[in-house]
């Protein structure tokens, strides 16, 4: 006998079951963390670099690296004095929040202020994989281009934090800020736009100052 | 892109579904995919016939419904189509929007042929 069966049920349960055990692990220990996700090349590991450094001393970080096969991003975490861990999606376009789970287990999450989770670098996919961060955080960068909030609306319109990485190219390139930024605003009214240059640190201070408020905040919840 | 990780998805889901309701072999998948998902349908049928072999689904046919991205004006509520590199509300000239539809990303339904008839 052939019969219909209703169901009703998203594809990615599975992911957004395990991203609550993440987001409840996360809490209990009071960690601010982050979804930082970007293109390959707008410069993701040279900002979680800076990051690392600008708060030394203040916070301590923890950083999953996610990448497709190399460990030299979670390498460079480390020298710049982050608790690193590396996923190898071996060929995956993103990281799930099984992955994510799986490198929690790995880190002292106890002693630990901030995690950074450095997802692969992709416009597309890793919007579709909640990983049980507090907050999602865009790198774009000046030479990509102004068009893409218009080219991946899913990816601009569910980040929290938007930074414009290599502002310091801004006279060498045609990139329109205003365009750009109407782009992002039109999808996303509580966006936080950070203008930012990783290589003569301009911006940088803005973005350590709302780091700082996340982890205070996150301290104080209950 | 992300094809792989969610035709397991649809895979998992629908076996866990079936078993709950006796088991049996499941014949057609009716699924829902929102533009904004990314999603090829195509590939999805590719993975399929790879991941789904050996198991109940096995051979099931995949029905897309694809659902086109569609803006609502967050000024005057209008709903409306994008057009190319605009997001302006073409009602009011408004440039702020929501997603009204095109973010699904869901099974529906499929179709279950139990192995023994049932007892009367």
């Amino acid at each position: 006998m052939n019969r219909r069966v209703a169901v009703v049920e998203k594809i990615t349960k599975a992911n957004d079951r395990l991203a609550e055990v993440n987001r409840a692990l996360l809490a209990r220990h009071k960690l601010a963390s982050l979804n930082l996700m970007s293109s390959p090349g707008a410069g993701k590991t040279t900002l979680v670099e800076r990051t690392v450094a600008g708060l030394a001393g203040k916070y301590r970080l923890g950083v999953v690296e996610g990448d497709l096969v190399t460990s030299l991003d979670a390498e460079r975490a480390a020298a710049a004095g982050a608790e690193s861990v590396q996923i190898n999606t071996g060929g995956s376009c993103h990281l799930d929040a099984g992955m994510v789970g799986d490198a929690l287990g790995q880190l002292p999450l106890a002693d630990l202020d901030l995690l950074i989770v450095e997802n692969v670098g992709n416009l597309i996919c890793p919007a579709t994989f909640d990983l049980g961060t507090d907050h999602k955080v865009v790198v774009a960068s000046v030479p990509e281009g102004d068009d893409k909030p218009f080219k991946y609306p899913t990816m601009y319109r569910g980040v929290d934090v938007l930074i414009i990485n290599k502002i310091d190219l801004l006279p060498y390139v045609t990139f329109d800020m205003d365009r750009f930024r109407s782009g992002v605003a039109a999808l996303n009214e509580n966006v936080t736009v950070l203008p930012m240059s990783c290589r003569t640190g301009e911006g940088l201070d803005a973005w350590l100052n709302w780091l700082g408020d996340q982890v205070v905040r996150t301290r104080a919840r209950r | 892109m992300h094809e792989l990780a969610v035709t397991q998805g649809i895979l998992d889901l629908v076996l866990d579904a079936a078993r709950r309701e006796g088991g049996g072999r499941v014949t057609a998948i009716d699924l829902v995919v929102g533009e904004l998902a990314s999603i090829v349908d195509d590939s999805v049928q590719f993975y399929w016939d790879l991941i789904a072999e050996d198991t109940p689904a096995a051979g099931a046919r995949l029905r897309f419904r694809r659902v086109p991205l569609q803006f609502e004006c967050r000024s005057c509520r209008a709903l409306f189509e994008r057009k190319g590199d605009v997001f302006a509300c073409p009602a009011c000239g408004h440039d702020g929007v929501r997603v009204a539809a095109g973010d699904e990303l869901r099974v529906e339904s499929f179709d279950l042929e139990d192995d023994v008839p049932r007892e009367p």
